[in-house]
């Protein structure tokens, strides 16, 4: 039998050998391969892309007008711009655009593109359009508000005197990327703006140019001769779409892709014992926490909140089950982040929450809901804590569902306890507070459905606090506000933040130099060398 | 008479055209609802979780989402049967040049996975019928068996990790590699035949590499299925009169099993490979997963996962398409095997 079957394995081989090619290419020395679920990516067009990929792919490909240092982010420089000043009133900020700058296409950049690129954004009105919306521009006012005064200088008015920081800060967004408005505009069809055009194509001034994109299937970028800055040594970069985290284990250590993006815990561990192969991690801005609804009678009691804070055992999970994808991270402001609060009071302690439950007068605990989308790190995370929680008495049912329905869920406030990942949507610790610790209308139909919303919590001193930090010019006194703020938030939010996210990658040993920012747009392949 | 002529294959046309109509219909009423039943936000996947109010207001709007259900399905109908089946949410592209640039890839795997599945199968299937509860009918049932009850998405890793990992007989996952990335042509869309036709015979052998694995492995697959049907469909034309008859006139044993006996089964077979061949097209989602081939199995399933439902409705549209127009074939092929069949059309 085993004979037979041995026969049939042999009569295949040798069909295989006798029409394979046996040596196989590997990977060019001017290009840099990456492997990466990219199925999220929707757009190209920085005024649209708010997605993981497409963001690390824009972040490489287009200029913003300023930029912030990774190693020290309250340093912020300028990349398109060359420098700014605030009127005194601190609503008008003007613009110098540096001389001398170029688009891929070879169109010289000037004042005239900053406008467009963030009048466009505003006037197209897409997923991250609020990150300008905010200061008072409206697809009606934009024009008025955000004008050239000169060949290479602008102006930008808003609708309040903000704290210079936040506006500095959404300007490193993609969302203000620069995009060259002369190529854009000859691409305009029934005025929309090139929006059409602009999904599947480039129009940027970075150190890569994009040259092709097929959904789900593979982009391929190239070196932008025309770039100012240092030329990167790479020729070409190809993100090859690769869903399954085994096989870009497989094709990393065979070498024929130079970097894997999605490699699981346990995968990360046994490569570690190749040698053509290393890790590399980076602390990254998204954190991982739990909404407690608080339309649930049980979870809206102060002290359940309390004893649900000290019902997760933190350290385990981050090491043991996570294994140093995410570290232990407590406060609303990621790490890295101005004003972050590095506190960590909460840890396993089942006899307090014991104790916090009894005078809750629920001694013998009760039943919640999880709703957990399926992914691993949701579910072990998840199982994790039903384990914890249950010393104590509390019985957490998991709701396993896919992204989308969970998220649906969580929206239309009929969760129990939803298990989040929230990443920052620029770099000024305002993203943050505004989702964690304001909620300016508790109603079902509000118009602002933050992360306290979905949540139902009711909180109008912390709203006023978290609008108060905003307006704040004094950069000291503001990061003391977000220190206090975050420390109240902390005690007796419905949130139990638990993990602030790390990326770890998996690269062939000789490639060196490819950076791991705060955020996805921060991540930086252009001094790579193989 | 002249006249009565186009009347005779106007009938069958006719029946045809309705039953297309009324199947394809049918199947897109069932997907239709199905998505809007399903809990899951399609505006959600259009403008992420970030929106402001007012841009996903303005998307649910544009999405048709604030009329009734049956007006959204009239009006999809009606954008249907003008030959425009929308744009896809995630790709932003025409329904249509989405599934032009993903079916390709699906179409030439699942037609080596069924030509190996079908030169392997029959006279697999035949051998066991013809041997009936010796050791090779056994051998074969085994075979057959590990390859219907094995899941095949463990069978695609082990095959990634034994012929390209270690022995490194094949190329590894995705279509073909970057160096021939923009070498051919896409005419077709079929790799294969791109670089057959542009006589770039290193990029035909590199496609040829990738593709050899996953298409043997679904090949395995459907074999297995293919050889149980003949077996069956064998030792029942065994056991019937004209091959004693055939036998008992001295006719070669071979001559009896492959000319006599095969013929006949062959009938129902085609219907069986027909649709093995129909289920293939449908695309492999786990296999194309395993293997990174961007074909429809991944491109429905993505679709599904972020509630896009014009590129679902689009490739199932598609999907029903095979299955129909394979069964129409396999019934053609009927008639030019079954002489019986022949005479009643």
């Amino acid at each position: 039998m085993s004979f037979t079957r041995w026969r049939t394995a042999v009569v295949f081989m040798c069909f295989w050998l006798g029409v394979c090619t046996s040596a196989q290419a590997r990977t060019p020395t001017d290009t840099l391969v990456i492997a990466w679920s990219i199925d999220d990516m929707l757009t190209l067009d920085p005024a649209e892309s708010f997605e993981f990929s497409a963001g690390e792919i824009l972040g490489n490909s287009y200029q913003p007008l300023v930029g912030f240092d990774l190693n020290d982010v309250s340093k912020v420089f300028g990349v398109v711009a060359q420098s700014w000043s605030v009127s005194s009133d601190g609503k008008t900020f003007s613009f110098t655009i540096r001389p001398g700058l170029e688009f891929a296409s070879g169109n010289p950049i000037t004042a005239a593109d900053a406008v467009y690129s963030l009048t466009r954004a505003v006037k197209l009105d897409k997923s991250p359009a609020f990150i300008l919306t905010q200061f008072g521009l409206t697809p009606q006012n934009v024009d008025e508000k955000v004008r050239q005064t000169g060949e290479m200088t602008f102006e930008f008015e808003t609708d309040k005197p903000h704290s210079p920081q936040l506006l500095l800060y959404c300007l490193t967004a993609n969302v203000a990327s620069v995009v060259d408005k002369k190529l854009v505009s000859s691409h305009e069809r029934n005025s929309d703006l090139g929006y059409n055009w602009l999904k599947t194509n480039y129009a940027g001034s970075g150190p890569f140019k994009i040259r092709d994109w097929r959904a789900n299937e593979v982009v391929v970028l190239e070196r932008n001769e025309n770039y100012q800055g240092p030329q990167t040594t790479l020729a070409r970069v190809i993100y090859r779409h690769m869903p399954e985290s085994s096989t870009q284990r497989l094709l990393l250590e065979k070498g024929d892709i130079d970097i894997a993006r999605n490699l699981t815990a346990d995968q990360i561990q046994a490569i570690k014992e190749n040698a053509d192969v290393s890790v590399q991690q980076g602390v990254k801005g998204a954190i991982y926490y739990l909404g407690l609804n608080q339309k649930n009678p049980y979870l809206a009691k102060p002290q359940v909140r309390q004893a649900i804070k000290h019902l997760i055992d933190y350290t385990v999970i981050a090491d043991t089950l996570m294994k140093g994808k995410v570290s232990v991270h407590q406060a609303f402001l990621p790490k890295g982040m101005f004003g972050a609060l590095e506190l960590t009071p909460f840890s396993l302690d089942v006899e307090k929450a014991k104790t916090l439950l009894a005078e809750a007068g629920l001694a013998d605990g009760f039943t919640v809901t999880m709703d957990t989308r399926n992914t691993a790190e949701a579910t072990g995370i998840a199982q994790a804590i039903q384990k914890t929680m249950a010393m104590a008495g509390i019985t957490v049912e998991l709701i396993p569902g896919d992204g989308q329905q969970t998220l649906t869920k969580y929206r239309a406030r009929r969760h129990d306890i939803y298990i989040g990942r929230w990443g920052p949507d620029y770099q000024d610790p305002h993203t943050n507070a505004e989702t964690f610790a304001r909620n300016p209308d508790n109603a079902d139909n509000a118009d602002s459905k933050t992360l306290a919303w979905r949540n139902a919590w009711e909180i109008p001193e912390m709203t006023a606090a978290t609008d108060a930090a905003v307006l704040e010019l004094d950069s000291q006194r503001r990061e003391q506000m977000y220190l206090d703020l975050q420390e109240k938030q902390q005690q007796s939010s419905p949130f139990v933040i638990m993990f602030q996210e790390i990326e770890v990658i998996g690269t062939r040993s000789n490639v060196k130099g490819f950076v791991i920012g705060p955020s996805f747009s921060t991540n930086s392949f252009q001094s790579v060398t193989k | 008479m002249i006249w009565f002529r186009p009347c005779r294959w106007l009938l069958p046309l006719t029946r045809l055209v309705s039953n297309l109509a009324v199947t394809l219909l049918g199947l897109l009423l069932v997907t239709f609802l199905i998505g809007r039943v399903v809990p899951s936000d399609p505006v959600l996947a259009a403008v992420g979780d970030r929106a402001s109010q007012s841009t996903y207001d303005k998307a649910f709007i544009e999405l048709g989402l604030d009329k009734p259900i049956y007006e959204q399905f009239w009006i999809y109908i009606k954008t249907v049967a003008s030959g425009d089946f929308g744009t896809s949410i995630l790709t932003k592209k025409e329904i249509v040049d989405d599934i032009i640039r993903v079916f390709p890839a699906t179409l030439e795997l699942a037609t080596v996975s069924i030509l190996i599945g079908t030169l392997l199968g029959v006279p697999a299937g035949v051998l066991a019928a013809v041997k009936q509860g010796k050791l090779i009918d056994q051998v074969v049932r085994v075979i057959g068996l590990i390859g219907y009850s094995v899941p095949i998405f463990w069978l695609c890793l082990l095959g990634l990790l034994l012929f390209y990992a270690k022995l490194d007989w094949v190329a590894g996952p995705g279509r073909i590699d970057i160096s021939f990335e923009y070498a051919v042509n896409p005419m077709t869309g079929l790799l294969l035949v791109d670089s057959a036709m542009q006589g770039q015979w290193d990029a035909f052998k590199n496609a040829f590499s990738h593709l050899i694995l996953p298409a043997s492995l679904l090949g395995y697959f459907s074999m297995a299925y293919i050889s149980r049907m003949t077996r069956s469909f064998m030792l029942n034309e065994l056991s019937q009169e004209y091959v004693t008859t055939a036998r008992v006139k001295g006719v070669p044993e071979w001559r009896v099993i492959w000319c006599h006996a095969l013929r006949n089964a062959a009938v129902p077979l085609v219907t069986v490979i027909a649709l093995s061949y129909a289920s293939l097209l449908e695309g492999s989602v786990l296999t194309e997963t395993v293997f990174s081939w961007p074909g429809l199995g991944q491109y429905l399933t993505n679709s599904l996962q972020n509630s896009d439902m014009n590129a679902v409705l689009g490739a199932t549209l598609l999907i029903g398409a095979i299955f129909i127009g394979l069964n129409q074939l396999s019934d053609a092929l009927y008639s030019s095997l079954d002489p019986r069949v022949r005479k009643r059309l």
